[in-house]
């Protein structure tokens, strides 16, 4: 896909080693706003390393290193002096295993945005309502915010931490295999929850599911080995992918 | 499956069997022997004046109050000194620093120092701080001393602790923007107070039953004295007195008194360092 104006993030000749293993090779992918992105692939073949590069998640580990460039927004996410902090705030980001802290279902919504300075008690309420809502959870916990995150069940601790990423307005959501730890009810919520949220936001979810990324996606990326192998349109690329690899994969033979 | 085994391995099982059961019930009838003994000869000796007062020459009556009070000094000063720096270093140690090399040394080290007899501590905090430092014999010098006896501890139980924080919940504050510090000061060190006051709680054990380190940096004195006024005096925690009493005035029915506290204090440490753990286990699973 040709680079558009309307792309907000966009990636040019990124790799990346761990050490000298080298786990992105060349990707080179422009993604649309307000757009869901599905990433499929084969496990091991870099999609949560690509995904966890889009808000510099990289930076926790040690001996990581990266060439090539990532725009956001046009600017370079790895220029010297881009606040980090504010990035992934833009950029937010959902785990493949429900991680809500320890603390109450209000102070798991209030954490990102006392985080970054705002301290009314009425303007935080405003926000960890609003965000519950956004998550459709807002039913199933209003009456007992004070309680502990950790007594929720694991489809109900995976919507509130989409809660805790919508509640610090970001302007991008990061999902790494967000279902693969839910049953399918659940499961279904939370697509349907990603096909109402990019109304406002832009989604990358990472699935190893193929019928998912085929529900709710606009546009699916093929990884293989570390590398971009197809790009496209999500309904051209299942009915007629142009790499045989592609083909092989969507059709079982491999993965 | 039993009836697979021949009849020299069921006879070796059952010996064995019966041989743990032996060195068991041997191990339990030593420890209630002991107890018993020391309860015993000890907690006739307590009384109230036993308790409450200072020993006087003048009358020939023996008093523990000043070392009950020594004794909680000791505690008081070492833990607020020992807390703070050996939470941070454990911070330090797994949460910032980069060279593992050098931190896998200074772990080493720690676990080291911990194995070293209690009479080199004393030995050298008497040359470093009562000589070098020219703190003379008090109980600050014996309360830095038993800091540097139980930062490895400290550390460790911290640095253990620390490491029982789930990664993912470092990931979900980082991101959502937080800076190292904070996550570390909202999610990390909440997540190890157990850890911290185990560690603590296991301290103050080791402190109140220290001797050796003491009777070479905190001294022999039985004097009543406040707080500040204490740690700048010389003084005999209650193991200390326990010493002096039994070893050089020969009164074992004082001893015993104070083994008998000292014992009963330990038991309630114990218990307590263990309700601390349960309780912290309990809530972290709603
Ligand atoms: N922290 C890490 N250190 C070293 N190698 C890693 C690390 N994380 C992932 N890898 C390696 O990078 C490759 C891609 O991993 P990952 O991005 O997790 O794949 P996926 O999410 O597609 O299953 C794998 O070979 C994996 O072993
Ligand atoms: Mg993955």
């Amino acid at each position: 896909m040709e680079a558009n104006e309307k792309s907000i993030l966009s990636v040019k000749e990124l790799c990346l080693w761990y050490g000298n293993h080298q786990a992105l090779k060349n990707i080179n992918i422009d993604i649309p706003k307000n757009s869901i992105t599905a990433l499929i692939g084969p496990s091991g073949c870099g999609k949560s390393t690509f995904l966890k590069t889009l808000d510099r998640m990289n930076d926790l580990i040690p001996d990581v290193k990266i060439t090539g460039s990532v725009e956001y927004k046009g600017e370079d996410i790895f220029a010297p002096g881009v606040d980090v902090s504010e990035l992934r705030r833009q950029i937010g980001m959902v785990f493949q295993k429900p991680n809500p802290f320890p603390m109450s279902i209000y102070d798991n919504i209030a954490y990102g945005p006392r985080t970054h300075g705002i301290r009314n008690r009425a303007k935080l309420d405003d926000i960890v309502e609003k965000s519950l809502r956004g998550a459709a959870i807002w039913d199933e916990v209003k009456d007992r915010l004070r309680k502990n995150a950790l007594g929720l069940s694991g489809g109900q601790q995976q919507r509130l931490c989409i809660a805790r990423a919508l509640a610090v307005e970001p302007d991008v959501l990061l999902m790494d295999e967000p279902t693969s730890a839910l049953d399918p009810i659940s499961t279904s919520k939370i697509e349907e929850l990603a096909m109402q949220l990019k109304e406002q936001y832009t989604i990358v979810i990472v699935t190893h599911n193929m019928q998912q990324a085929v529900r709710i996606s606009d546009n699916t990326a093929f990884f293989l080995l570390g590398e971009l192998v197809e790009y496209g349109k999500t309904e051209e690329m299942f009915s007629q992918p142009t790499d045989k690899r592609t083909e092989d994969y969507i059709t079982g033979r491999f993965g | 499956m039993n009836k697979k085994l021949s009849p020299g391995r069921r006879a070796y099982t059952a010996g064995m069997k019966a041989l743990m059961y032996a060195s068991t019930a041997a191990i339990g009838a030593l420890v209630l022997l002991l107890i018993g003994y020391v309860l015993y000869r000890g907690i006739p000796n307590i009384t109230w004046k036993f308790l409450t007062m200072a020993p006087s020459i003048l009358n020939d009556t023996i008093g523990i109050w000043p070392d009950i009070l020594n004794s909680i000094y000791v505690v008081i000063a070492t833990i607020i000194i020992v807390l703070p720096l050996g939470v941070c270093a454990a911070v330090y140690l797994s949460e910032y620093a980069s060279n593992k090399r050098l931190v896998s040394i200074i772990e080493y080290a720690a676990e080291t120092l911990s194995g070293i007899p209690s009479i080199i501590y004393g030995l050298v905090g008497m040359l470093f701080f009562c000589e070098f430092l020219k703190m003379q014999t008090t109980l600050m010098a014996g309360a830095l001393t038993l800091v540097i006896m139980n930062l490895p501890t400290v550390m460790r139980t911290t640095q253990e602790s620390l490491k029982t924080v789930p990664q993912s919940y470092r990931e979900g504050a980082f991101g959502l923007g937080a800076g190292k510090w904070r996550v570390i000061r909202t999610v990390v060190l909440p997540g190890c107070v157990d850890g911290v006051i185990t560690g603590c709680i296991l301290s103050v054990g080791r402190i109140l039953g220290e001797s050796a380190a003491l009777l070479f940096t905190a001294g022999i004195a039985h004097v009543v004295n406040g707080f500040f006024m204490g740690l700048k005096s010389s003084g005999a925690t209650l193991t200390v007195a326990l010493y002096i009493y039994a070893k050089e005035r020969g009164e074992f029915g004082v001893a015993f008194a104070i083994a008998a506290i000292l014992m009963l204090l330990t038991l309630i440490i114990n218990l307590s360092a263990e309700a601390v753990a349960r309780s912290f286990k309990n809530k972290r699973r709603i």
